[in-house]
């Protein structure tokens, strides 16, 4: 049977915008992802220096030591612009409300033997000023990055911090009974207790780093792929399988995000590395730097939360972020044999 | 000659990648752009697979979703997780 349509058209003289044609190479239709991303970032016109950088415009390619023919060569694999995040992020914030109702309604939490709910207060509420520092140097990377393509998608992983920050302090209201104490003592833990303070003393020094790229190094690939698998893939599971599934419910989004972010970060590293060798051994010191102030900064909370099993723990995270690099292109060149 | 299969689509965003993978996967399909639709016809089958478009969309896909925004289509059906694939016989 033949489909027959028989319509007048009217043709399109154009499929999008002149200036996403151009970065396409043609007159092509584009995504709404590439309509919202590319070029929107200004690059000519601004009508004075800025005051707090009077040697730089507004925006200035200069402010890293990265250097890139096309900074919209960066690409989101997530292809997220500003309605795509929002939605996604809705979606899964209502699974997590259901979760945690889930959690609060039987008490699994709060019910939980003193003892076991004070290792999850000391391991998991104070992460949530990491995460704070994490939002901000996000958002540092969004106010002197370069071009749409990145700094749209460090300010939704700027965003996506600060949601973790929540989701650890909604646990921690179910593990003190909605008293708030947990949050109070995970601050006097973060700005006290010995265990913590190489990672807060970590994440000051981080705060000052000048180059918004070696940040993103820093932060978003070094610390991130090191803690993160750290406490949600090995610590979460020893909780797991001693009190049962319900803290697994409430790090399920943590375990989500960060496979899903890592697909952005890992496609963001390889871009700049594949662009110069300039590039590449500007990335592999940044990354051998900070991942040896990294380790540092790790042992003693690791020490804490896993007991004996600390240098294994590491070990295992340390491989993980090996494998990792090495598909980047950023992996160590020599390995001691 | 080989009877024709066709699948027909709605034009938006969310079949962008879908028609792409599909162009990309078969090479002697022909794309056919209409107001709001875009058939694709190919001599005796077609596959759509779901990793193609996983590539494109950047995101986990079901293969139902085709449904969502599906017009039309003619041929024998032959589903899995992974492909969904249309013929006349073989």
């Amino acid at each position: 049977m033949q489909v027959d349509i028989k319509t007048t058209s009217v043709e399109q003289l154009r499929q999008t915008f002149s200036h996403v044609a151009r970065h396409l190479g043609g007159d092509k239709p584009a995504s709404r992802y590439q309509e919202a991303s590319i070029g929107l970032q200004s690059t000519a016109n601004f009508h004075y220096r800025p005051l707090w950088d009077t040697e730089r415009e507004m925006y200035d390619v200069r402010r890293t030591q990265i250097e890139m023919k096309d900074w919209y060569a960066f690409k989101d694999p997530r292809q997220y612009y500003y309605g795509t995040y929002t939605i996604a992020r809705s979606r899964q914030q209502d699974t997590m409300e259901k979760s945690l109702d889930f959690v609060d309604k039987r008490g699994l939490l709060r019910d939980l033997p003193e003892a076991a709910r004070t290792a999850l207060i000391f391991a998991l509420v104070p992460l949530r000023h990491l995460e704070w520092g994490a939002n901000l140097n996000n958002c540092y990377m969004t106010a002197y990055g370069y071009g749409t393509a990145i700094t749209q998608a460090t300010m939704f992983h700027g965003m996506d911090r600060l949601g973790l920050a929540q989701y650890l302090s909604r646990i921690g209201l179910l593990l003190d009974g909605n008293s708030g104490e947990s949050l109070a003592q995970a601050k006097t833990l973060w700005m006290e207790q010995a265990a913590w303070q190489p990672l807060r003393r970590l994440m000051e020094r981080m705060m000052v780093c000048g180059d918004w790229f070696e940040l993103f190094v820093k932060q978003n690939l070094v610390l991130d792929g090191l803690l993160h698998p750290l406490v949600f893939r090995h610590f979460e599971p020893r909780i797991s399988a001693q009190h049962g599934p319900a803290l697994s419910l409430l790090t399920e989004f943590m375990t989500t995000w960060f496979d899903e972010s890592s697909r952005w970060v890992d496609a963001t590293i390889k871009t700049a590395a594949a662009e110069s060798p300039a590039n590449a051994e500007r990335l592999r010191g940044w990354i051998a730097q900070s991942r040896a102030e990294t380790s540092e900064a790790l042992g003693s909370y690791a020490a804490e939360i896993f007991g004996d099993d600390a240098g294994s723990a590491l070990a295992k995270v340390q491989s993980t972020l090996d494998a990792r690099l090495t598909k980047l292109g950023v992996g160590s060149v020599e390995k001691a044999s | 000659m080989t009877d024709a299969v066709f699948i027909a689509f709605q034009t938006n965003d969310d079949t962008r990648a879908i028609v792409e993978a599909i162009a990309s996967d078969n090479a002697a399909a022909t794309v056919a752009r209409f107001p709001a639709m875009v058939k694709i016809d190919a001599p005796g089958r077609l596959v759509v697979r779901r990793e193609s478009i996983e590539e494109r969309i950047g995101r986990d896909f079901d293969l139902r979703e085709l449904h969502l925004n599906l017009i039309s289509l003619s041929g024998n059906i032959e589903e899995s997780e992974d492909e969904f694939v249309l013929h006349w016989g073989k």
